[in-house]
């Protein structure tokens, strides 16, 4: 049990690397499914002894919004715009990797003085949560396109269900699925909002959206 | 009847959403914000009529927040009927780089407006740190189409700054709600603690080193859209770029909800023994917020980027007033009260002033005594009052943390406090004085074409543009010299449940 379980958590970390590495934009799509897929399993995994009727339901809206919808609707706007599938970063692949690497040094660091040794999970977990919302967040700042924005939000809301997931944090249900809901309208409107940039612009490139700035 | 205050305005969004008339949506507004405000006056003084749960609830931090921003829609929602009227369905010639643009339909907006006061009022009585989340969450998601009025470049780049950065800021905050659930898993019965009451019933036997990192993540998160610096970077540009009521709107009622929650987890910080963590974070953002603020204003050449700028100060200065306690507890409330009024009725009349000049320049706009005279008033009182001249509000409460700064022995922070509000003060009134008396220039006098010289030299300012402007500068100025019983209970109360007196 205990080793499929610390299988999937070393499988995502080693995605986030497949992640900042990638210089397509194709590959890095798949990434997120692959870990929306995951993270079901983890969470079916840790409540497998006490599923209920309502737990089942968040599993499939979870990988219904997340594995399917979410990755088609970014596919969507990546060919209607005919955005090149290069990922134009702002610092080099290999220097991301480096940076990857000492980004999950930090994440192991931040997280050792807190103990999760009162509760069920492995002291691990956090430092896995956290390296996936770094890597998402070092998407958002390091590549240039807009898309890949949207993408790197994905993946750090993701780090963040990993871990409440993992803890077994069940929200009241109705707060679950509106913070589900509430992710699927934010990427929707950043979708939108993409579709605009492209049509006002004719490219997605953040780089370019400095006009209001006061330095 | 809680419930009726968030689904009243929804379900009428949504009709407004489905509806594809102009002129029936602007009415909807007017008349759901002053329903609102109508519900809002009721429940205030029927305070057994609001359900209590561990859901929602009416306390008096909630009341009072939900009562300016009440307060608040209503103005901004007459301003917004005259000005949805003013704009038209016609392409409009862009003021700083001449292209054509056109506005979003006026239905989707109307619609949007009300959802986000549907939204704030959720964040103002939810008792829930997840219902929170999801409220929060959804006032920037409320609020975006809004900033995005104008279709042009400019309000494109500053919507996808705000969603992007306060939805990454609220995804931090998350993690911050899972840190807290954590704190409370080893209490035996709970269950998970998510509901303010029981996480302040269950306070004494939480995980501090939990506690403190879900406040630092929950702080950043929320601080974020609070605006305080150095995670201020959306607001100047969302500010300068939506129409000027939603600007108010942002900066008066928004921020306040940001804020809200920020109090409500620093209430269970203190019950928590933790107070001592979360007030210093509060002061140190609080003076990095004025900081920023001041060095900002000082070389400002967009009036309403400069307004936006006084917000991040004043957010600052509510925070360093939370932060230092006791007194400082009561006047961050009153200030809070205060920039609301003062800063929608700014932001307002800065939109008076741009109908009026066309421009958003501070150089370029001269003379407004001479031919704006009642925006040139408002202007110039909203001027004093925001940098904090008696006597208005802001003076007050300004002068009430620092009182308590003193109080506590912290000549450090009140001297870096007196120096941030003396340079803002300087480099406000040096760019706001001019702007209202220098003599008008070339284009009153010798108009390039006629159209454009009756749209200038007509003395044309409507009521709808002045009246609740003026309501909002007066209820300031009678703060400032009277505090209603009625308010002062509510404050004490806010003050005494964050262990102020």
């Amino acid at each position: 049990m205990n080793t499929i379980f610390n299988f999937l958590v070393i499988l995502l970390i080693l995605l986030n690397f497949r992640l900042i590495s990638s210089s397509r934009l194709t590959p890095c799509i798949h990434v997120l499914v692959l870990q929306a897929v995951i993270l079901s399993g983890v969470a079916w995994m840790t409540h497998q002894g006490h599923m209920s009727v309502h737990l089942y339901f968040m599993l499939a809206v979870n990988i219904f919004l997340k594995a399917a919808v979410l990755p088609w609707m970014l596919t969507r706007v990546v060919e209607k715009n005919i955005i090149s599938r290069e990922l134009d970063p702002f610092v080099g692949y290999t220097a991301s990797l480096i940076i990857g690497v000492v980004l999950l040094g930090i994440s192991v660091m931040i997280s050792r003085p807190l103990s999760l040794s009162h509760t069920l999970v492995e002291d691990f977990f956090l430092p896995v949560s956290l390296f996936t919302l770094f890597s998402g967040l070092f998407m958002i700042i390091a590549r240039k396109k807009a898309i890949t924005q949207v993408l790197g939000y994905m993946v750090m809301e993701n780090g963040i269900y990993t871990f409440g997931v993992a803890m077994a944090i069940h929200e009241p249900f109705i707060v679950e699925l509106s913070v589900l809901l509430d992710v699927f309208v934010a990427v929707l409107i950043m979708g939108v909002a993409i579709f605009h940039i492209s049509r006002e612009f004719n490219h997605i490139d953040t780089d370019r959206l400095s006009v209001l700035r006061d330095l | 009847m809680i419930w009726a205050l968030l689904i009243l305005p929804a379900s009428l969004g949504l009709f407004c959403l489905l509806s594809h008339s102009s002129d029936l949506c602007r009415y909807l507004l007017v008349i759901s914000a002053l329903c609102h405000s109508a519900m809002v006056i009721v429940l205030a003084c029927h305070r057994e009529l609001a359900i209590s749960s561990q859901w929602v609830g009416l306390d008096d931090a909630g009341l009072l927040f939900l009562g300016i921003t009440s307060l608040l829609f209503s103005g901004a929602a007459i301003y917004t009927f005259g000005y949805l009227k003013a704009e038209g369905d016609s392409p409009i010639k862009d003021m700083e780089e001449h292209f054509f643009f056109k506005n979003s339909h006026n239905a989707v907006f109307v619609g949007c407006m009300l959802f986000f006061l549907a939204t704030m009022s959720l964040v103002t009585v939810s008792r829930h740190l997840g219902l929170m989340w999801v409220a929060i969450e959804a006032t920037t998601l409320s609020s975006a189409p809004l900033i995005y009025y104008h279709r042009h470049h400019r309000s494109l780049e500053a919507v996808w700054k705000y969603i992007l950065i306060c939805s990454v800021g609220i995804a931090l905050a998350m993690l911050g709600n899972f840190f807290i659930v954590v704190a409370g898993t080893h209490i035996e019965g709970a269950g998970p603690l998510m509901a303010l009451d029981d996480l302040i019933g269950h306070a004494s036997s939480l995980n501090p080193a939990w506690m403190k990192a879900a406040f630092v993540l929950c702080l950043v998160g929320y601080g974020t859209k609070m605006g305080l610096a150095p995670m201020h970077n959306w607001l100047p540009d969302a500010h300068s770029e939506a129409p000027s009521s939603i600007s108010a709107l942002l900066s008066g009622a928004l921020l306040n909800c940001a804020f809200l929650v920020l109090l409500r987890i620093h209430t269970v910080m203190i019950a928590a023994g933790l107070g001592d963590t979360s007030r210093m974070l509060f002061v140190l953002l609080g003076l990095m917020s004025l900081g920023f603020a001041a060095v900002f204003i000082i070389g400002q050449k967009d009036f309403k980027r400069m307004l936006a700028y006084s917000s991040v100060e004043h957010m600052g200065i509510i925070a360093l007033g939370l932060g230092i306690g006791g007194m400082g507890i009561t006047g961050s409330l009153f200030h809070a009260v205060n920039h609301s009024l003062i800063k929608g009725m700014l932001f307002m009349t800065a939109g008076n002033i741009m109908a009026a000049y066309q421009t958003k320049t501070i150089a370029d706009v001269k003379g407004l005594m001479y031919t704006r005279p009642f925006t040139a008033m408002l202007w110039l009182a909203g001027a004093l009052a925001i940098v904090g001249m008696p006597p208005f509000g802001i003076f007050l409460s300004e002068l009430t943390i620092l009182g308590a700064m003193v109080d506590t022995g912290r000549f450090f922070v009140a001297g870096a406090y007196l120096m941030a509000l003396g340079i803002i003060f300087a480099a406000f009134t040096a760019k706001v004085l001019p702007m209202i008396f220098s003599p008008p220039t070339a284009p009153v006098q010798t108009p390039p074409d006629i159209n454009n010289a009756k749209k200038i030299s007509l003395k044309k300012e409507p009521v709808w543009s002045i009246a609740p402007l003026a309501l909002f500068g007066c209820l300031s100025f009678v703060l400032g010299i009277y505090m209603p019983p009625w308010l002062s209970g509510l404050l004490d109360g806010v003050s005494r449940s964050l262990g102020g007196q």
